[in-house]
């Protein structure tokens, strides 16, 4: 009896000290990335990176645009990790990245961060919609994570993103076992489409690998550009042996591809063929081999393209080329698309060499403000960075991040992350993402997105100082109220306040009303005065709410 | 120093002054919230017959429901299952058991009882219901209240006119017209409605948006106009005059006398159905209310059986109340879900999913009551009589609101779209 109370008992103060370690971590794990200069030393990347500077500088002298400023190092900083881990940098990685100094500082912040699962996760996510899209796809053939989860290991592999495509398009067996042909079983759509789908496939191979918008020639010849029905008929066909069965995916020996004679309803069938480039296509192997080395080949110029132009679209915000996906119809493609391509195709599509290219080019370092006044010209010449709403998973990262002083994701502890999925699904629901697949259309504030922010749960529960409202407590802490304000600032905005700025808001947090607020009747003011100022932690709070409901925190800029 | 925030919230202060193309087309969607005149709605009341309705209520049915269960009952058939069927208001038509009180109302219901639509998934076919196109991945096709509310003039309505009460999975959006033309989305009206008051006291909420003011400045700075056209200020501006708003009330069903509630049943659905006819009494152009659980792959008859017992008193409280406040002439109530059910039984006793024929209804507006169109084979062999596309049904209603579905609005891609891809059904409509 005595031994077994002695063991209950050890479980329970083992119990407890274990969930007291968990919650309360005595180390911050240092987060300490591995840095080769020697990729962004090399001459030939730094040559492409001065191509691409002199292309856009070309258009901006031949158009007589004066580009913006550099802009200040942390907000480069924070485009970076907004694009690549969908939130802003902590307070614990700001303090790293000025520790690191000024030499190499935005290419050894970027390849830390590629090192990182949450980046590999993040990206993934945005990959996953340009391949399967945002349709949850049928329950029984469709493993959503599994496919956004192999996306992730290849990234954080950096495999060649080449053979990751081909894999997708060729790939035989199990949705469950081989995530990679979740690709070809998200198209199964019984009882009307007992296998995949030609049609759907082939039109979303041209979209997310081409940048293509064959889909419209799908019932005719497209009516604005020279795809012909034919062409669309061609790439579908590849999939006409494409069967699923017990094993999965597989290539059956037989099989064609039958097209509808729109007038007579006649059937007539066409076999595989490729819209442009016939050359390139290898004659040996099952249709969809031949179809994913066509695709892949590096004499293919829309592949690279197209790759390009996507992750540029996850850094910027917005695509080089709109949409992401119609890189044909486009009136003009600037000439960085296709020097980065080429820089792409030669170093064996090498995903995370492209982004330090693009993080190193001029035109990602600009400022998104001037002393000039900035026109759409600058917009469409890239002479400014551009201002992008934020995605909502942008959002909700960058409120749970802003109440943490430590960085959040693949390291920190259990429960933190089971808390930034539950708080993140809510939001992203409530906050609306009604572009559906193209993510990288513009749109502006809405009324209800302001409402969940300003009066929201997470806001609410982020901002209130207590257990996990980290950030809060750091600045209650601080030895100084302009330090305060210092760190509220830099945890939610990545940047100092200004002069004028540090002096209000120094003001209000000791409590001191504006005076043009106040009614002029002195009973009165005392009354609004005692209603309006809270506690000090309330006023901190305060001063939270404000920033994260800023123009400034749900743009990229 | 000048605010930038107006502290005062009926004050709406800014011009788009430069580049007001862009913002132009992002403020039409914010209009609802610009204190406008009373006028439409007023105007509205007076409406002689044959003329347009002023807003839509769509009672949403997700999962699909059987039109076998509902408004087309095979009984006596191998199809039909344990299903029988009664008589209505309506002379000749028989609607299934388990709808009595709905039976008495449907001398104002038309039946449509031969839709057919392509989609036979959950998330494609509701999208096609409610688009009235097919699901694209290259365009985002916007809901029926979308485009109402995006073609339609903005009354006095200071709430958002685009409401969708307990959504289920892929509520009502503004697709390429734009966020702003989302349905604004809230539960249970028993529950307070989502986000619309400040967590602090007026007077600290007050200082707050002045405290934005400051650093709103500095971001502003060298931005300029690029600012302008987020709308966020904009949009920080409306949202606190809807928290402001008397029309709020609306949402708040306990406001009704107990009986009226009791009548549209004491049931989420039944209070969002009364919450709707109050929205729009207040000028809301769509309200989408969602009965969810209709998907009886197995144990079809009593499922659908508990289903009715909801939707029965709210569906012909709605019809009874708007009848009777005389706001069904300017009010369409449209019923209908994402596909029907088959007519063969499984061996579960379920029906699985069944796009090629089944039934919508609808009332009110200048649709003629009363009547049935189209037929569903007895055999469940059969396509049906008169089939009825997605794209008629969407042509029919927007007319029935004084639209042309003919009319085109341009895609993002400058792809020319009409507001509908089929013709409207000239019998539906008086």
């Amino acid at each position: 009896m005595l031994l077994r109370n002695l063991v209950f008992l050890g479980l329970v103060v083992g119990g407890i000290g274990l969930l007291t370690w968990q919650l309360f971590p005595g180390e911050i794990p240092e987060h300490a990335p591995r840095f080769n200069p020697q990729a962004v030393h090399d001459p030939d990347f730094r040559e492409t990176v001065r191509r691409v500077d002199a292309a856009f500088r070309k258009d901006w002298e031949e158009n007589g645009v004066v580009p913006a400023p550099r802009a200040p190092d942390l907000q480069i900083a924070r485009r970076i990790s907004l694009g690549l881990t969908g939130s802003i940098p902590s307070l614990q990685e700001i303090r790293q990245f000025e520790a690191h100094g000024p030499e190499d500082h935005i290419s050894w912040w970027t390849q830390g961060l590629l090192e990182d699962r949450r980046c590999a996760d993040y990206v993934a996510e945005r990959l996953t919609r340009a391949y399967v899209g945002t349709e949850d796809g049928p329950f029984v053939f469709f493993r959503r994570r599994r496919f956004r989860h192999w996306i992730s290991d290849q990234l954080l592999a950096n495999r060649p993103y080449d053979g990751m495509v081909r894999e997708m398009i060729a790939g035989k067996g199990l949705w469950t076992d081989n995530p990679a042909v979740n690709f070809i079983s998200f198209t199964i759509d019984p009882p009307n489409q007992k296998g995949p789908d030609p049609d759907r496939l082939g039109a979303r191979v041209a979209r997310a690998f081409l940048g293509m918008r064959l889909d419209c020639a799908q019932c005719h010849d497209h009516p604005f550009q020279d795809w012909k029905q034919s062409d669309f008929q061609g790439l579908a066909a590849f999939f006409a042996r494409t069967k699923q069965g017990f094993a999965g995916i597989y290539d059956a020996n037989k099989g064609v591809y039958e097209a509808e004679e729109r007038k007579s309803l006649g059937k007539y069938t066409v076999p595989p063929q490729v819209p442009y480039s016939p050359e390139l296509r290898p004659r040996e192997g099952t249709w969809r081999e031949q179809l994913a080395a066509w695709v892949t080949h590096p004499e293919n110029p829309y592949f690279a393209q197209a790759a390009v132009n996507r992750f540029w679209a996850i850094l910027f915000g917005k695509p080089l080329v709109e949409p992401v996906d119609d890189l044909y119809a486009a009136e003009r493609r600037p000439e960085a698309l296709e020097i980065l391509a080429e820089d792409f195709r030669r170093h064996g599509h090498d995903l995370r060499r492209l982004i330090l290219l693009i993080v190193n080019t001029e035109v990602f370092q600009l400022d998104s403000a001037a002393e000039h006044e900035l026109t759409d010209l600058h917009d469409k010449l890239w002479a400014a960075f551009p201002l992008t709403r934020l995605r909502p998973e942008q959002v909700v990262g960058s409120i749970v991040q802003a109440s943490s002083p430590e960085t959040i994701g693949a390291d920190s502890h259990i429960f933190t992350q089971l808390l930034k999925f539950i708080n993140e699904s809510d939001f992203v629901k409530r906050y609306g993402d009604s572009n559906g697949e193209d993510e990288f259309a513009q749109g502006n504030s809405t009324i209800p997105q302001r409402l969940l922010l300003m009066n929201g749960e997470i806001v609410h529960e982020r901002t209130r100082p207590g257990l996990f409202a980290g950030s809060t407590r750091v600045a209650m802490m601080a030895p100084t109220d302009e330090k305060a304000v210092e760190i509220a600032f830099l945890t939610v905005l990545t940047r100092r306040p200004t002069e004028e700025e540090l002096a209000y808001y120094v003001r209000r947090i000791r409590g001191e009303i504006p005076d043009e607020l106040l009614p002029p009747n002195e009973a009165e003011a005392l009354k609004f005065k005692a209603q309006a100022v809270p506690e000090r932690n309330g006023r901190l709070q305060d001063l939270y709410w404000t920033l994260i409901n800023l123009t400034e925190f749900s743009w990229n800029h | 120093m000048e605010p930038l925030i107006s502290p005062h919230p009926h004050r709406t202060g800014w011009t788009l002054s430069r580049r007001s193309f862009l913002g132009a087309a992002g403020l039409a969607g914010l209009n609802w919230l610009t204190p406008v005149s009373a006028l439409l709605a007023r105007a509205a009341e007076d409406i002689p017959k044959g003329e347009p309705a002023y807003s839509v209520i769509l009672l949403w049915m997700q999962g699909g429901p059987s039109q076998l269960e509902t408004f087309d009952p095979h009984p006596g058939t191998r199809i039909g299952g344990e299903t029988k069927a009664i008589h209505t208001r309506a002379k000749g038509i028989q609607i299934a058991d388990g709808l009595e009180r709905l039976a008495e109302q449907m001398d104002c219901v038309a039946l449509i009882r031969s839709v057919v639509s392509k989609e036979g998934d959950h998330e494609r076919a509701t999208m096609m219901m409610k688009t009235g196109y097919r699901p694209d991945p290259t365009t985002t096709y916007p809901s029926l209240g979308a485009i109402i509310c995006h073609e339609l003039p903005v009354g006095k309505t200071e709430i958002p006119r685009h409401i969708s009460i307990l959504p289920a999975a892929w509520p009502n959006r503004g697709g390429f017209l734009g966020a702003e033309y989302d349905a604004f989305i809230t539960y249970d009206p028993l529950q307070k409605v989502p986000d619309v008051t400040s967590r602090v006291s007026a007077p600290r909420d007050l200082l707050r948006y002045r405290d934005m003011s400051v650093a709103e400045k500095t971001f502003a700075k060298g931005r300029g106009a690029r600012v302008e056209e987020t709308l966020h200020r904009h949009s920080v501006q409306s949202a606190r005059t809807m928290m402001t708003t008397e029309q709020l009330k609306a949402f708040d069903v306990t406001l009704e006398p107990l009986s009226l509630r009791r009548e549209y049943g004491q049931t989420p659905f039944g209070r969002a159905c009364l919450a709707a006819r109050r929205l729009i009494e207040v000028g809301v152009r769509c309200v989408e209310v969602t009965l969810d659980g209709w998907d009886t792959h197995a144990e079809n008859h009593s499922l659908t059986a508990g289903r009715k017992e909801i939707l029965d008193p709210a569906f012909s409280a709605l019809l009874r109340d708007l009848k009777d406040r005389d706001l069904l002439r300017r009010t369409i109530v449209v019923w209908a879900g994402e596909f029907g059910r088959t007519p063969n039984i499984n061996p579960l006793g379920g029906r699985d999913h069944w796009p090629k024929g089944f039934t919508v209804a609808l009332a009110g507006g200048p649709i003629r009551g009363g009547i049935a169109i189209g037929a569903t084979d007895p055999e469940g062999k059969k396509d049906p009589d008169r089939p009825v596309t997605v794209g008629d049904l969407h042509a029919t209603i927007l007319t029935a609101v004084g639209l042309n579905p003919r009319k085109e609005n341009i895609s993002p891609i400058g792809r020319p779209i009409r507001l509908a891809e089929g013709e409207p059904i000239r019998d539906l409509l008086l």
